[in-house]
């Protein structure tokens, strides 16, 4: 009887999908979960988090209060928050979103896959390492800074035991400090930054003192065991024979320094996973500040009819304003749905978003992304590291194409982006690249398009999923 | 040297440590061991480990690279980058950083001769 009642009530309830089960994800899925909506929650991991509050696989014997330190509370609070919420809303754990298209969005676990409908799709997909490629950055050993940091949470591993903790992102001091409290050894902080323009942006930073006050004590903890940390330095290679040995840097006016490792943690920033965004037809813009590609939306998340982005997978903004957001969007979502609204002080939900908003763009000075790199990086250096296509290589396709050259066509011609990753992680690159070519440069337009599915499927799942 | 809390996060005692690894770990998985091979060589792990975890504890690389055969470790740690891929014998591929250990999992660094 319970069963059939809910047979027939199934397909009057509308439903909400939401994509991703980190702060944005779970922020939204929490607001929407108490409106008379069906909330199905999809996530790629086996566990809600996303990478901000990634949590250790179950049975691992992580002493996460004394890795996370100040950090603690916010993430046992969520997790209290999403495992109570996992239980009541229609949670997909380990399964990949792979397509949105057919006013549909395409679902594939181990072994199945589902088109799945929706009254309105909130899209919160989060982030990745932003990358300027380096001589050497393919070599075993050398990961992202957020990977060394998941892998941490998640693993209970450590990227190596004496580690160099380099590019350009807050994250840097972050991650050293968690490496020492895990009882690793750091050889450097080396950041691509210059200490002037990181008081340059303390204007903005002031926006949001309490989290400016958290990275300043990373820097005391640092400062306090005796790691050595660089400001202005330039990345000039990743050295060793079959595995990372050393990091190359040089500061200026001063004799390159070699600093000896047997890993390293790398990373200039994020960039978001907005290719779901895309293929569900929603306007990409080039932002300037950020220099990333981001959704076109307003403050609320609202990127095309029915869909809704929040958190990273938008505006690079950090854990506590991905949780603002996604709560903001969950809100539209009811109002544009006219469904009852959700007793909330969205007011001072937006003023809190505009304001991490404000200390971002602190940030992107603070930590700049080193775009001259890539005009400055010699000719054989690997740009796309899934397909070994060197800057050389890509230089030469620019060159023949001239005036025309735009990014997917030099992926065409070189093969760059053409890849398992999509351009992941050679797309910022490759963009500055073709910026800084003779021709009149298009940021709006360099960028490479996306195609589905947005990851490999199991060859298995092929045959079921043709559109 | 001393390594302040170290101590709280001492793997197990009498583990053997592989000196060609590149990760290090620092905390124990509390779950049955589990039996794997990696290139015919047998790996202990243990469940909740992902594949990666497994093998750079274990070894420097997960593959080689198609084109210029030299070794890759992964990158991204997450899922995206896809550089970790691994042949999962028989009959599968996928990613070592998301792939979690099975009991009498069969892993190559390179393409098996049997698919692909």
């Amino acid at each position: 009887m319970e069963c059939r009642s809910r047979l027939l009530q199934t397909p009057t309830l509308t439903r909400i999908v939401i994509v991703g089960a980190g702060p944005a994800g779970i922020a939204a899925a929490e607001l929407l979960s108490r409106a008379s909506v069906e909330v199905t929650l999809i996530d790629e991991a086996l566990h809600p988090g996303g990478q901000y509050h990634r949590a250790p696989a179950p049975g691992l014997k992580l002493d996460m209060r004394r890795l996370l330190g100040a950090g603690y509370a916010a993430y046992e609070t969520f997790h209290k928050d999403a495992a109570a919420l996992c239980a009541k809303v229609d949670y997909r754990p380990g399964t990949l979103a792979w397509s949105v298209h057919g006013g549909a969005v395409h679902l594939a676990s181990r072994r199945s896959t589902q088109a799945l409908g929706f009254d309105a799709l909130v899209l919160a997909t989060g982030a990745t390492d932003r990358i300027m490629p380096a001589p050497g950055w393919t070599l075993p050993g050398v990961f992202t800074l957020g990977g060394a940091q998941a892998l941490l949470k998640d693993q209970g591993c450590l990227i190596g035991r004496r580690v160099v903790v380099c590019g350009s992102s807050p994250l840097l001091y972050l991650a050293a400090v968690q490496y020492l409290r895990a009882g690793g050894e750091v050889a450097a902080v080396i950041d691509t930054t210059r200490f002037a323009d990181k008081l340059r942006a303390l204007p903005d930073m002031l926006a949001a003192p309490s989290v400016l006050s958290s990275g300043l004590r990373h820097m005391v903890e640092l400062k306090r065991r005796e790691v050595r940390i660089v400001h202005g330095a330039t990345i000039d290679a990743f050295e060793g024979e079959g595995r990372v040995a050393a990091v190359l840097c040089t500061l200026p006016n001063a004799a390159p320094l070699r600093i000896a490792c047997d890993a390293v943690a790398y990373g200039h920033g994020l960039r978001p996973e907005t290719q779901l965004a895309e293929l569900a037809g929603c306007a990409l813009r080039y932002d300037a500040v950020q220099r990333n590609h981001v959704p076109d939306t307003d403050l609320e998340g609202r990127a095309g009819q029915g869909i809704y982005v929040a958190g990273d997978g938008g505006t690079i903004g950090g854990g506590q304003a991905a949780a603002v957001s996604g709560s903001l969007a969950a809100a539209a979502v009811l109002r544009d749905l006219g469904l009852s609204a959700i007793d909330i002080d969205l007011a001072a939900r937006r003023r809190l978003l505009q304001r991490l908003r404000r200390f971002q763009r602190g940030l992107a000075t603070a930590f700049r992304w080193p775009s001259e790199r890539a005009v400055l990086l010699d000719d054989a250096v690997i740009l796309c590291r899934c397909e070994n296509v060197t800057f050389g290589e890509v230089r030469a396709a620019m060159d023949q194409q001239g005036d025309t050259a735009e990014v997917n066509r030099i992926k065409t011609a070189s093969r760059c982006g053409m890849g398992r990753c999509q351009g992941r992680f050679c797309g910022a690159g490759l963009a500055e690249v073709v910026a800084a070519s003779a021709r009149p440069s298009d940021r709006e337009r360099d960028r490479l398009r996306v195609q589905a599915p947005i990851k490999p499927l199991p060859i298995a799942l092929a045959m079921d999923v043709s559109p | 040297m001393t390594r302040p809390g170290a101590a709280e996060f001492a793997a197990h005692e009498g583990e053997v440590v592989v000196a060609s690894s590149i990760l290090y770990r620092i905390a124990v998985f509390d779950t049955p061991l589990l039996s794997l091979t990696v290139d015919g060589r047998p790996v202990q792990s243990r469940q909740g480990e992902s594949v990666l975890a497994a093998m750079l504890t274990n070894g420097d690389h997960v593959r080689r690279h198609e084109n210029g055969g030299e070794p890759r470790g992964g990158f991204c740690l997450m899922g995206a980058c896809q550089d970790c891929w691994v042949w999962i014998g028989p009959g599968e591929r996928g990613r070592a950083c998301t792939t979690f250990v099975a009991d009498g999992m069969q892993i190559s660094t390179s393409p098996d001769p049997h698919f692909d």
